[in-house]
């Protein structure tokens, strides 16, 4: 009778809450005072001032999943939970990266890379490019993956933000 | 606009201008002597009138105090609703005299808190507050209020009804939902109702009794749950659990179908959780989603008020709804077995006095009087489950899911309060009864006739039980010293004494200390050996129990 799936999956969950002070603490002291992880978090506004919308990223087992979400909507100001997981969505990241360009081959490869992978080079150095890739966690797994044999000095990345491909929201949207 | 009559708290700084109004207010203040009582009393004056309890604090330690009561009672989901001062909004962030977050340090503790930043929202506020803490699963409520957005002034706009966007409990229950549950009740050769305190929060002990009635169903209680169903019932079977009775237990573990209502499947009640009602479907009613599916996978999930839930389910199986009553016959003639065989004895008349003896003597010398008992924590209070029938709802009053230590006698105070003609009983053992011993005062000074039962064994009897069967007897930081003498300590405060050492002084005690006027204090130096059975060790299925051993007393 337990409740004890050992599968344990990545799951994007899209929770619109009340723009009030105190909302997001409320959200991820929720989580983890529960013992559960927080893996990445964004948030901001939506088109309507009064609403905003936290993307966050957990892991766990369908059961643990779904008792996030449940206590997520049992929170007051949480006016949806919708795992996207669940659904066809997209989602992207946006990643800054410093990467090591001393020699022209390096800065060569470094600008064809940027290419490849629709970066910008936002500012260059002697010795170093400043690069910005935006993408799916995959890609910019990647990207870093390929990066780091030039040597990374520094690395600062947003959280996943991901929106369904239909419609999730548009009850909310309408009240506005 | 709420119906509040009463506010149990304390006053300070940051409160004081509400405390200049309430002088000339029709509300009652009642002055507990901490605010961690006035937060039980609150709790204690909500569950037996069914109406939210109210306290007000001061900033600061005020605030802190009522932590614990905050939690106690969003765990039993108690509707109870703290209003606490805060410094001025210029003052907040700048670790002021007495400033503390305490929407922050409450945010985990509570159903839900508000910081009001304006004078013109605290209205509304007020309102939601009250909303949010009874409807639903009830629970906890903060609101701190800052000082200059107390004395501010705003024109008064009190919403009539509210909704929130975000916020909408789902009472109705499915249909769909509703045929499939009396489809396995229907079906079900070996049912049991595990009746919790949702029973009770929805007042849905009348549909419950009918259901039991109509199919035969037998019924066990959790703790929270007790007088949801009439304990004197013939198809009672006790509280289950740890401390459960044995054939509540046993009738768990066997049956094919479980009806959970308003239960929550507390760690306490399944024992080793894959083992537990392992045969058994399982029906859950429950108004809190996140109850279902959480310790245990349901089959049948009905979100719902309880009330509205077993309304639906008792008008779908008719006035006479066929089952089999064969296989029913069969299964209560099982239960009758196991009640036989559960049977637990022990001896009147051992000296010192057995302390079961003295709640089943309080039984008799109080049935039919509709007494409201409340307890502390600890050996006292399961004895006073197990031995202690009770008919009614709202009559049993105990700390469940934190287990809180001085609950008891701030409870019994607010339960007086509530209601002054009834008997109003607490039961406490000699260490619970000191952690909020200073109400005394407020009792003898609001002069509410509360009777409080000492059951005196010298020690930390639930952690020294522990500790004798688990830990070798090693009995470290349980034994208490020889502590105050408790008649003149309540003489002291105003109260009546009286104590019994005996077991023929404990009839003569009850009776004469029962039927004192005012506040009276009856203490029971009882053995310190006695245990709690029957038990379910820690990790073990709750059909695996110790039973009772008869300890003789005086050997540590
Ligand atoms: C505030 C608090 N502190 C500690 C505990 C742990 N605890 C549970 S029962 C118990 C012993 C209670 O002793 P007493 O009130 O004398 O009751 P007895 O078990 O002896 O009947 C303790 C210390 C608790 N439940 N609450
Ligand atoms: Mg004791």
């Amino acid at each position: 009778m337990e409740n004890g799936a050992k599968v344990i999956f990545r799951h994007t969950l899209s929770v619109l809450v009340d723009n009030e002070p105190g909302v997001l603490a409320r959200v991820t002291s929720l989580i983890s005072g529960r013992g559960f992880n927080i893996e990445s978090l964004s948030v901001a506004e939506t088109m309507d001032a009064k609403v905003s919308l936290i993307t966050l990223i957990t892991s766990g087992s369908p059961p643990i999943i779904e008792q996030i979400i449940k206590q997520l909507r049992k929170l007051i100001n949480v006016i949806k939970v919708v795992d996207l997981t669940e659904d066809d969505y997209v989602e992207k990241q946006l990643v800054l990266v410093k990467v090591r360009a001393a020699g022209q081959g390096d800065r060569s490869e470094l600008r064809s890379l940027c290419e490849i992978f629709k970066g910008k080079i936002l500012d260059v150095s002697s010795k170093t490019y400043t690069m910005e890739f935006t993408g799916n966690e995959k890609k910019i797994r990647d990207i870093l993956i390929l990066l780091d044999e030039f040597g990374i000095e520094e690395q600062v990345s947003t959280g996943l933000t991901a929106m369904a491909r239909t419609r999730m929201f548009k009850k909310e949207r309408k009240s506005a | 606009m709420e119906g509040v009559e009463v506010v149990f708290g304390y006053p300070g700084a940051t409160t004081i201008d509400i405390h200049h109004y309430l002088l000339d207010s029709p509300l009652r203040f009642v002055m507990t002597r901490h605010e961690q009582a006035a937060i039980h009393a609150a709790e204690g004056y909500a569950r037996v009138t069914g109406r939210p309890g109210v306290a007000l604090v001061t900033s600061g330690p005020g605030a802190t105090n009522t932590v614990t009561g905050l939690a106690a009672a969003n765990m039993d989901s108690i509707p109870v609703i703290v209003f606490c001062g805060q410094v001025s909004r210029m003052m907040i962030g700048n670790d002021a005299f007495q400033e503390v977050d305490i929407v922050g340090i409450t945010r985990p503790i509570t159903k839900h808190n508000y910081l009001v930043r304006d004078t013109e929202s605290l209205a509304r506020i007020v309102k939601e507050a009250f909303y949010v803490a009874t409807t639903g699963r009830p629970g906890s409520v903060l609101v701190d209020l800052p000082k200059d957005v107390i004395s501010g002034q705003a024109e008064f706009k009190y919403p009539g009804k509210i909704k929130l966007r975000a916020y909408q409990p789902h009472l109705e229950p499915h249909p769909k939902q509703v045929a499939k549950a009396a489809e396995l009740i229907l079906a079900a050769k070996k049912p049991v109702l595990y009746a919790g305190g949702g029973v009770i929060m929805s007042g849905a002990s009348e549909p419950l009794l009918a259901l039991a009635e109509r199919l035969n169903i037998p019924v066990t209680n959790t703790l929270m749950g007790l007088g949801g169903f009439p304990g004197t019932h013939p198809l009672f079977l006790g509280m289950l659990g740890m401390h459960g009775l044995y054939q509540a237990n046993r009738a768990v573990q066997e049956c094919d179908l479980l009806i959970a209502v308003g239960a929550r499947f507390d760690d306490r009640v399944t024992g080793r959780l894959d083992q537990f009602a392992r045969q058994a479907k399982i029906i859950q009613i429950d108004v809190d989603p996140t109850s279902i599916h959480k310790r245990v996978t349901t089959d049948v999930p009905l979100v719902a008020d309880a009330r509205l839930a077993l309304a639906s389910v008792l008008e779908l199986l008719g006035e006479a709804p066929d089952y089999d009553q064969a296989a029913r016959r069969e299964w209560l003639a099982a239960i009758e077995a196991w009640r036989a065989e559960g049977r637990i004895d022990y001896h009147h008349l051992f000296e010192p006095i057995q302390p079961q003896m003295v709640i089943e003597t309080l039984y008799q010398k109080t049935r039919g009087r509709d007494a409201v008992i409340t307890t502390e924590v600890g050996q006292h209070q399961m004895w006073t489950a197990q031995y202690y029938s009770f008919d009614r709802p709202r009559r049993f009053l105990s700390s469940g899911g934190l287990g809180v230590m001085g609950f008891g006698l701030p409870a019994a105070m607010g339960a007086q309060v509530a209601d002054p003609e009834a008997l109003v009983i607490c039961v406490a053992g000699d260490g619970s009864i000191l952690m909020n011993i200073q109400e005394m005062v407020t009792i003898v000074e609001e002069k509410l006739p509360v009777k409080t039962i000492i059951l005196n064994n010298g020690c930390l009897g639930m952690v020294r039980q522990w500790q004798q069967l688990f830990y070798h007897q090693r009995y470290a930081n349980t034994i208490l010293g020889p502590g105050p003498d408790f008649v003149k300590l309540a003489e002291a405060f105003g109260a009546k004494g009286f104590r019994a050492v005996t077991p023929e002084e404990v009839g003569p005690v009850l009776e004469r200390g029962l039927a004192a006027d005012g506040p009276v204090v009856m203490e029971f130096i009882v053995c310190q050996q006695a245990l709690v059975y029957p038990m379910v060790a820690a990790g073990r299925e709750i059909g695996d129990m110790l039973p009772y051993v008869a300890e003789i007393c005086g050997q540590d």
